[in-house]
């Protein structure tokens, strides 16, 4: 119960931490988003009421008055949050929220799709190589994955698309999917969607799963030396149930901390990704954002993704703590020195 | 390091007397000579140390060798394999690339410096004080961690990027890190949670020495060989992430730099000219390999941390580490 209250307590800790630090950013970096308002509603304004129009194009955009003392300002920008309200795109003129609900989901696919097939394949992967450890297979496949591993996501996405799409036509060269389908859950739809979902996960995926496959072959292959390994092959104790009870069990549970670190790595470069294959996600909003000074719009996109991944982080930490009891017990001595 | 057996520890001298000489060639083989002996050892030693030196040279001599990328040096988008002057090709404004790739390695390798100093002195410092203090240091420090480690990092890199424009190449290679030490940090606190509980780590501690004191002759050359491997990982994250930066064009440009090559190939249509194709692929081989060089020279080094392996290399290890032989 402690540990679910502290994991509670630092989730809410690190959400709120990122709210202030998107606070800070906006209402006071030097040729930040307060000077590019202002210079804005100057712009539009003629002269008198420039002032009372600075007020109210901050308001909306960024979801507080500059006039206000600070910590108003602060309470204001953290509920407007809390309550979905992101403020208005400079650029497409349209709440910010309503951009991202439009584009999260096609990110999430992307995303859900990779980490998927990426630890699955990783983890089937890297328990071969450990029960052949030293073998053909298991050299040959380390070298292979020590150049894949060595090569960024977004250049296997860059080579891709150059040779597969461009060269060969093999696959869509940018969007989600064709266009003229109606969105729905028809064979049709998904169809395309998967299809133009191709290029990101591969890149994704052939970037990632050497690096998780090596540590699956690690942790097996420690396995695989314990005593206990040895304990219950002497009581007897079928090799499938070992395989599958002890060695997999234990191998795989050092992997979930991986798992949450490449939740972040994963979903930030998705402005990369999604820009390289004109994906309409959130990254590829982000980017937008960035080129055009939408400064809303790029803190919105921000903290969406920080959200996503925090929650993602949290809801893996909880079943962490269901598949591997000695997490919530708290085992380890915290004696202060 | 022997102590003679039997009698009491405190009233024992030690039995051999070193001066200052014998005292710096001792710490020579034990942190210089014998873990590079033990790198070396290794083909991926061997090779990884040898690609990241090619690069070091090419970031110092060979900036003087190749003159510097200028326009019309070459024909406009001349192929590569054509000439011996401009051997990899030339962009569209006529530079050679091979002059862009040399004279954008000093930056490349600035940043790596300065982003995996920053990655491993913060990691390090935190880990070791959250691990070893434990209570309340602990719980603030891990707090501060996991923040860290659950804030994704590009987006984060890319608002702090647009928002203050640096222009230093230090400030830029620590930027791109900015958050990655947290996630060392949090492996190296688990370490010395273990070390902590050591009997020699315990005497030191009964015995009064000052913290500072502890953690730097009792724990750290425990860990040390981690923290270089993690020294070298965190060198191809700035590689990966200020590429990708400037490839987007995000960060201001300051000098040349490999990613920079790619946005000006990308935004000039290489990707789906294939005569002009050679264009992507130099600076992304030039990426790959440093990078690839890096990994098995992390994966050579892992040996001096991974007992395991490094029990198939005895003759060296007992001079590498501080760990006391049972």
């Amino acid at each position: 119960m402690k540990w679910l209250y502290k994991r509670l307590m630092q989730f809410v800790i690190t959400v709120f931490v990122v709210m202030t630090l998107s606070f800070g950013l906006v209402r006071f970096m030097p040729g930040g988003p307060m000077d590019y308002i202002r210079a804005q509603a100057l712009a539009n304004a003629g002269t008198g009421t420039t002032r009372t129009l600075v007020l109210e194009t901050s308001r909306e955009a960024l979801g507080f008055t500059p006039d206000a003392p600070l910590h108003v300002q602060y309470f204001n920008y953290i509920t407007d949050i809390l309550m979905g309200d992101l403020g208005i795109s400079i650029a497409n003129d349209e709440p910010v929220s309503a951009i991202i609900a439009e584009a999260l989901p096609w990110t999430l696919f992307l995303m859900v799709l990779s980490m998927t097939i990426m630890f699955v394949g990783a983890i089937v992967i890297g328990a071969f190589m450990a029960y052949r450890e030293s073998g053909r297979l298991d050299t040959g496949l380390t070298s292979i994955f020590a150049v894949l591993n060595s090569t960024p996501y977004y250049i296997v996405a860059l080579l891709l698309l150059s040779y597969m799409a461009f060269e060969l036509n093999w696959f869509p060269k940018r969007g989600r999917v064709a266009p003229f389908i109606e969105p729905g859950f028809t064979v049709e739809f998904i169809y395309s969607a998967l299809y133009h979902a191709t290029l990101p996960v591969i890149s994704i995926v052939i970037t990632g799963i050497g690096g998780i496959a090596l540590q699956m072959r690690g942790n097996a292959i420690q396995i695989l030396g314990e005593d206990y390994l040895h304990v219950g092959r002497l009581r007897g104790i079928p090799e499938r149930r070992l395989t599958y009870r002890y060695v997999a069990r234990n191998a795989i549970l050092p992997m979930y901390t991986q798992f949450m670190i490449k939740l972040g790595t994963m979903f930030g470069g998705a402005v990369v990704l999604e820009q390289i294959f004109t994906y309409q996600g959130i990254g590829k909003y982000m980017f937008e954002a960035i080129s055009m000074r939408d400064y809303p719009l790029m803190m919105g996109c921000f903290l969406v993704i920080t959200l996503a991944v925090v929650t993602g982080v949290f809801i893996a930490d909880m079943t962490y703590g269901l598949i591997d009891p000695r997490i919530s017990t708290g085992g380890e001595s915290n004696e202060s020195f | 390091m022997s102590r003679s057996e039997g009698s009491s520890p405190f009233t024992t001298v030690s039995d051999v007397e070193l001066n200052d000489r014998e005292r710096i060639a001792r710490w020579l083989e034990q942190s210089v000579f014998a873990p590079a002996r033990v790198l070396l050892s290794d083909w991926r030693g061997i090779v990884g140390a040898l690609i990241v030196f090619a690069y070091i040279l090419a970031g110092t001599v060979g900036v003087w060798l190749i003159p510097e990328p200028v326009q019309n040096q070459a024909p406009r988008e001349a192929v590569w394999f054509q000439s011996m002057e401009y051997i990899l090709g030339a962009d569209h404004m006529g530079r050679s690339l091979v002059s862009l790739i040399v004279h954008g390695t000093p930056t490349i390798l600035k940043m790596i410096l300065a982003g995996a100093v920053f990655t491993t002195v913060m990691a390090t410092t935190v880990g070791m004080l959250s691990g070893y203090k434990g209570g309340r240091v602990d719980t603030i420090l891990s707090t501060v961690m996991d923040v860290f480690i659950t804030i994704p990092g590009l987006p984060l890199v890319i608002v702090l990027a647009t928002m203050f424009e640096p222009k230093n190449v230090y400030l830029i290679g620590i930027l791109v890190t900015i958050n990655t030490w947290a996630g060392l940090a949090r492996s190296i606190r688990s370490q010395v949670l273990t070390i902590r509980g050591e009997y020699y780590v315990e005497v030191s501690r009964t015995m009064g020495v000052p913290i500072r004191t502890i953690l730097k002759d009792d724990i750290l050359p425990n860990i040390l060989p981690y923290v270089f491997i993690n020294f070298v990982l965190a060198g191809r994250r700035v590689i990966f992430s200020s590429v990708a930066l400037y490839f987007l064009g995000i960060l201001p440009r300051v000098g040349s730099h490999w990613g920079v090559i790619l946005n000006t190939a990308y935004s000039n249509g290489a990707l789906y000219t294939s005569s002009l194709r050679y264009w992507i692929i130099v600076p992304v081989a030039t990426i790959v390999v440093l990078s690839y060089g890096l990994f098995i020279l992390s994966q050579a080094a892992d040996r001096l941390f991974n007992v395991r392996l490094r029990a198939k290399h005895e003759s060296t290890s007992e001079e590498t580490t501080g760990m006391p032989a049972d």
